[in-house]
């Protein structure tokens, strides 16, 4: 049996992988996969716990939730496909031109 | 179902604008700046109209969408506040656009969509329908932050905006998700009740914290604030403008709908994290302000202090507080549209003229303009008789009687640093003459100068004539209902 114990472990296992991911990993695309796994986490504690609490409003935003999450993956690749035509790369690093 | 409907109204009615606005902006080609921009502003204006019809039809205590959704005093003076941000900032556009020749189309659609989210985070009493409003928002924002896409700036400003707001948002969105497996809800009024029946346990906490790191980040606030300068100045100017009043204003209203509202018999338990979050972000910003070089980039620093400043009415709480939050976002508002479209006034294609040199001697060439920069300083710096000092006047009053002195002496030390790089500008066009070989000038755009002007007059009128603001101010706080 699945408690929502084991779902909240796996959850913030995935929490971290994606935010230390985000913090350490320059390249734009793997970023744009550690956001992937930030929300996915969040959507794992919304469906364990609305299975918990025996109510359904927490599956129903994880349904929003996934919405959201393929709009903003669209807006990230749309914004490294662009950066790719003018710098012909996706390291984070290398666009670098204002200081700080 | 038809009352709900209403309520909704003028964020229906906007979203629907924009998509005509984008498809027209498709049919027509890149010509038709003044077609589409008049476009977009009529859209907004007339969203205008129906949110006051629509606050005219419904009952401001009342609840729509199952308790999701309310048109309140507090929410109506935030969507009214965004579509006038909106409607400068479209202004401020037009001649910025054409210059720098690119499709208005797309950009007005963008900043039509963002407004939506906006007016939508301001009514939401569920943390669920906060959250959507906050995204599309933000979703929106991270597009026109690198909407010029020949220049490589912009594109490193879209790229870092993307990356750190999609983090902050996910921060968020799993503190939202603790908080709900700890309450068992994402209503903000059953929020409070079943936080102040029960001792909260530490998922809860947490959940709070993580909520508390996102807000903070969506406002700017030290420590969660190294993206502001970049992005400011990569990102287009009239955007800048539009990024560092509309989105942090909604986070504001967020933040005291949400703090304020559900999460406040936890108050013990964040509220010293905002007020140390408060202090660090006026020292910081300010300090950090006084060595920039770039216009752009030192008022961001800006933003970031005035932000911080802006969250010493949160800590001060209750309705003097909120009611002083309010009044500062609508002084900050027309105070910071008016400084950048300064900016945009200098600025030429490639980003020219953004340096504090170039301001030298432009008292002479362009007196009108320059004493319009100079209100706005003034106002930033906070000195009578402009809009600046009555917004501080009422945050600090009411962080004062609400027992939180030491924070007040911060921010009064730090406006008082803040005067130092306001008045480095004013010197500039005053007392300079600019040496270079080709001095800089303004260039003409009369929709930007209009913008100037009535931005000018408003912070003047809201300097010497606070009153009838305030009592609005005063009206809407009241009516949050959660306090």
């Amino acid at each position: 049996m699945i408690s929502t114990a084991h779902v909240l472990v796996l959850s913030l296992a995935l929490f971290t992988l994606g935010v230390v991911g985000m913090a350490v990993r320059r390249n734009f695309i793997t970023v744009l996969m550690c956001v992937e796994l930030i929300l996915n986490a969040a959507n794992l504690n919304f469906i364990a716990f609305s299975r918990q609490l025996g109510d359904l409003t927490g599956q129903v935003f994880a349904v929003f939730v996934i919405t959201i999450a393929a709009a903003e993956a669209a807006i990230g690749l749309g914004i490294i496909v662009a950066l790719v035509r003018l710098k012909q790369t996706v390291n984070l690093d290398q666009v670098n031109v204002m200081e700080g | 179902m038809r009352a709900d409907l209403i309520a909704l109204l003028p964020e229906l009615m906007l979203a629907t604008l924009a998509m005509a606005v984008l498809l027209a902006g498709l049919a027509s080609g890149k010509a038709r700046h003044g077609l589409l921009g008049a476009g977009a502003v009529l859209a907004l204006a007339a969203t205008g109209v129906t949110l006051w019809l629509a606050a005219g039809a419904t009952d401001p205590g009342a609840h729509f969408f199952s308790g999701m959704f309310v048109l309140d005093h507090f929410a109506i003076f935030f969507k009214a506040l965004f579509l006038l941000t909106a409607a400068l900032v479209v202004l401020l556009s037009h001649d910025y656009l054409k210059r720098n020749d690119y499709r208005p189309g797309e950009y007005l659609a963008l900043v039509m969509f963002a407004t939506v989210g906006m007016m939508t985070m301001a009514s939401g009493v569920n943390l669920a329908v906060i959250y959507v409003g906050l995204e599309l928002m933000a979703l929106s924002t991270y597009i026109l932050a690198g909407y010029f896409r020949r220049e490589v700036k912009s594109h490193e400003a879209a790229a870092k905006y993307f990356v750190l707001g999609a983090m902050s948002s996910g921060i968020l969105l799993y503190g939202l998700s603790l908080i709900y497996g700890a309450t068992g809800t994402l209503d903000l009024a059953t929020l409070a009740r079943v936080l102040a029946s029960a001792k909260p346990g530490p998922s809860a906490l947490v959940g709070v914290a993580l909520l508390a790191c996102g807000f903070l980040f969506k406002v700017a606030a030290v420590p969660f604030h190294v993206w502001t300068p970049d992005v400011y100045e990569g990102a287009p100017t009239p955007i800048t403008a539009f990024m560092s009043v509309g989105p942090k204003a909604a986070a504001f209203a967020m933040f005291l709908r949400v703090f304020i509202g559900g999460l406040a018999p936890l108050a013990a338990s964040w509220i010293w994290l905002v007020g140390v979050a408060a202090a660090l972000t006026m020292i910081w910003g300010n300090v950090a302000a006084l060595t920039q070089d770039n216009v752009k980039r030192m008022l961001a620093y800006s933003s970031i202090a005035h932000a911080g400043y802006a969250l010493v009415g949160l800590v001060a709480g209750g309705p003097a507080g909120v009611n002083s939050v309010l009044f500062y976002m609508l002084v900050y508002t027309v105070t910071n549209i008016g400084a950048f479209g300064f900016v945009i006034l200098l600025e030429s294609r490639g980003y020219a003229g953004e340096t504090v040199a170039d301001y030298a001697g432009l008292a002479r060439r362009h007196p009108a303009a320059a004493f319009g920069m100079l209100l706005f300083m003034l106002s930033l710096g906070g000195i009578p008789p402009t809009a600046g000092f009555m917004g501080k006047l009422y945050l600090f009053a009411a962080a004062v009687n609400a027992g939180y002195v030491w924070l007040v002496v911060v921010a009064v030390l730090m406006s008082a640093v803040s005067l130092y790089y306001y008045l480095r500008i004013v010197l500039q066009m005053y007392l300079r003459e600019g040496d270079g070989a080709e001095p800089a000038t303004l260039v003409a755009a009369p929709w930007t100068e209009r913008v100037i002007w009535a931005c000018g007059v408003a912070v003047l009128v809201i300097g010497l004539l606070p009153a009838p603001f305030l009592a609005a101010a005063r009206a809407m706080a009241g009516a949050v209902g959660l306090l």
